[in-house]
């Protein structure tokens, strides 16, 4: 179970401070939770407090009763947190095989590769020794991301807008990952998105706009508030219309 | 041979053992080992310190080892080592040095190889720099590779200074006929105090021929390092060059390119990028959970890969 307790972000502007996340309240104990809501609502900044990558200005973080709020991003990674960047990070020289391994903590044999690549759509044959860098697709940079958390499979694993940046055709393919991975990683998933279909497999749904979380129930209950709530989601919104 | 210099050796040249194929090895100014096959002979120089290689027309997979060693605090040498490759050969040389000094002396090894590649032939050349010993004497190497290339003729090098070479002035020198090719890739950290400079100076006479030079390097704490590029298309060619470092701590790095055109189908790219480690790099591996020091090490290594 992850807790946030009273979380808060500020930034200092040139002129005043800002907040991006005010006063967060949130309790995560389904295996599969997605956060949405309008762009620069804060739910990347959340996502970040959570791995470690931003500190909080004030509030509590707990994962499964232990307070992780001073763990740097090291000590988070290893009491369980797993986080797939919204946009991945090239890497001059390591290989899929490189990284797929660091994730893992250990050395992986190319059987074992070959099996998380394969889950997230990717020939190992191809890929195993190609460098992450821009020679790769934005889609495939994603997919290996996600065999990247995949790999580690943490006790919670953060994906940050798996869509963004790829492809409708790369996308539709990484929906069954998703939905094959709801059913076989233990351990909880919380996935930030604007996709429907996304949303449409989750058991708990967020809706994060201007730093507070302005909702939060089953998908049966935001479903519907968020297809009908002006301004909240345009990607959902758009389709309703 | 003692431990020194066999670990001198194996760093070098990857050798636990006397290498299959034509060897010299070079121990301290020193003959200690050479074996000559049908096809590549070794000759010692009678005018000045090195030796001749030799390799017949036509001599294929075969590979030829020429290790030096230092392990005498204080010894400085120059060596001139040639090389005359036949037409249609296609082979691998592997040469190094590795110096050990233990002393308050400079050791020094200085060298210059030449190799004459023939019509359609194929080289490979590997070439590694180390250094090793806790004494405060410095360790000093400066190579210099020249290169002229024949029709259709391509070498490759690689040459890689890791560890341990207080001052490196690095020339590497290229001639091309036509359909030519050659590629180098270099790879360099240096530490500490270290000074490392690389000169590259390419001709592309030929019509099609093309130079590709690769230079990555990381330089640490208050190293110096230097990179030099001269691609001259004379022809309807193509040569590209790339530098790219990463710059840590107090170090300082120098990139200076130079593209010049003699002929309008002549096309020359170069590419460099001097920069810290992207902190974006960082955090992700830590987020696999590593530590930062972890994760910078990873980042290094898969760069000089």
């Amino acid at each position: 179970m992850l807790e946030l307790r009273n979380i808060s972000y500020e930034v200092e502007d040139e002129q005043a401070s800002r907040e991006i996340l005010k006063d967060v309240n949130l309790t995560i104990r389904d295996h599969f939770v997605a956060i949405t809501g309008p762009n620069g609502g804060g739910k990347s900044t959340l996502a970040k407090i959570i791995a470690g990558i931003l500190m909080p200005t004030s509030g509590q973080i707990l994962l499964d009763g232990e307070d992780i709020t001073n763990f740097g991003i090291t000590e988070r990674a290893k009491a369980g947190i797993s986080y797939a960047f919204q946009q991945p990070v090239h890497f001059k020289g390591l290989t899929v095989k490189d990284l797929v391994s660091l994730a893992a903590g250990r050395a992986m044999t190319v059987p074992e590769i070959c099996e998380i690549l394969s889950e997230v759509g990717l020939c190992a044959k191809e890929y195993i020794d190609r460098e992450i860098n821009s020679s790769l697709s934005g889609g495939e940079l994603k997919r290996i991301e996600i065999a990247m958390i995949t790999a580690r499979s943490a006790r919670l694993s953060i994906f940050d807008e798996p869509e963004a940046g790829i492809d409708l055709w790369s996308f539709n393919s990484l929906i069954h990952v998703f939905e094959k991975m709801r059913k076989e990683i233990n351990g909880m998933i919380l996935i930030i998105s604007h996709q429907e279909r996304i949303l449409n497999i989750a058991d708990r749904i967020v809706l994060i706009a201007d730093g507070v979380v302005s909702a939060e129930g089953t998908r049966e209950e935001i479903m519907p508030k968020l297809l009908n709530t002006e301004g909240t989601c345009s990607a959902l919104t758009d389709k309703a219309k | 041979m003692d431990k020194i210099e066999k670990n001198l050796l194996e760093q070098v040249a990857g050798l636990h053992e006397i290498p299959a194929g034509a060897y010299n090895i070079r121990s301290n100014g020193k003959m200690s080992g050479r074996n000559v096959t049908a096809n590549i002979d070794i000759i010692t120089k009678e005018d000045k310190q090195g030796i001749d290689i030799k390799i017949k027309p036509g001599t294929k997979k075969e590979s030829v080892h020429i290790p030096v060693i230092l392990s005498e605090s204080g010894y400085q040498e120059m060596v001139y080592n040639d090389f005359y490759i036949g037409e249609d050969c296609d082979v691998t040389i592997i040469a190094g040095c590795g110096i050990h000094n233990c002393g308050v002396d400079t050791s020094k090894h200085a060298g210059i190889h030449t190799f004459y590649v023939g019509k359609n032939a194929k080289v490979r050349y590997v070439e590694k720099h180390y250094g090793e010993g806790d004494g405060n004497g410095e360790r000093i190497m400066n190579p210099m590779t020249v290169v002229h290339l024949e029709e259709n003729a391509r070498l490759e090098m690689e040459t890689t200074q890791i560890k341990g070479i207080d001052s490196t002035n690095r020339i590497t020198k290229g001639d091309l006929k036509a359909g030519a090719c050659l590629e180098v890739y270099e790879k360099i950290m240096t530490h500490g105090k270290q000074y490392a400079r690389t000169e590259f100076e390419v001709d592309l006479d030929g019509e099609n021929c093309s130079a590709n030079v690769i230079s990555r390097s990381v330089a640490r704490d208050a190293s110096c390092q230097e990179f030099f590029s001269k691609i001259n298309g004379n022809a309807a060619c193509a040569g590209h060059s790339e530098c790219d470092a990463i710059i840590m701590d107090q170090a300082n790095v120098t990139a200076s390119p130079q593209l010049t055109a003699n002929h309008v189908e002549a096309g020359l790219i170069h590419e460099a990028a001097i920069g810290k480690i992207a902190g974006e790099q960082l955090i992700k591996l830590m987020t696999l959970g590593l530590t930062e020091q972890e994760a910078e090490a990873q980042i290094i290594s898969g760069f000089l890969k």
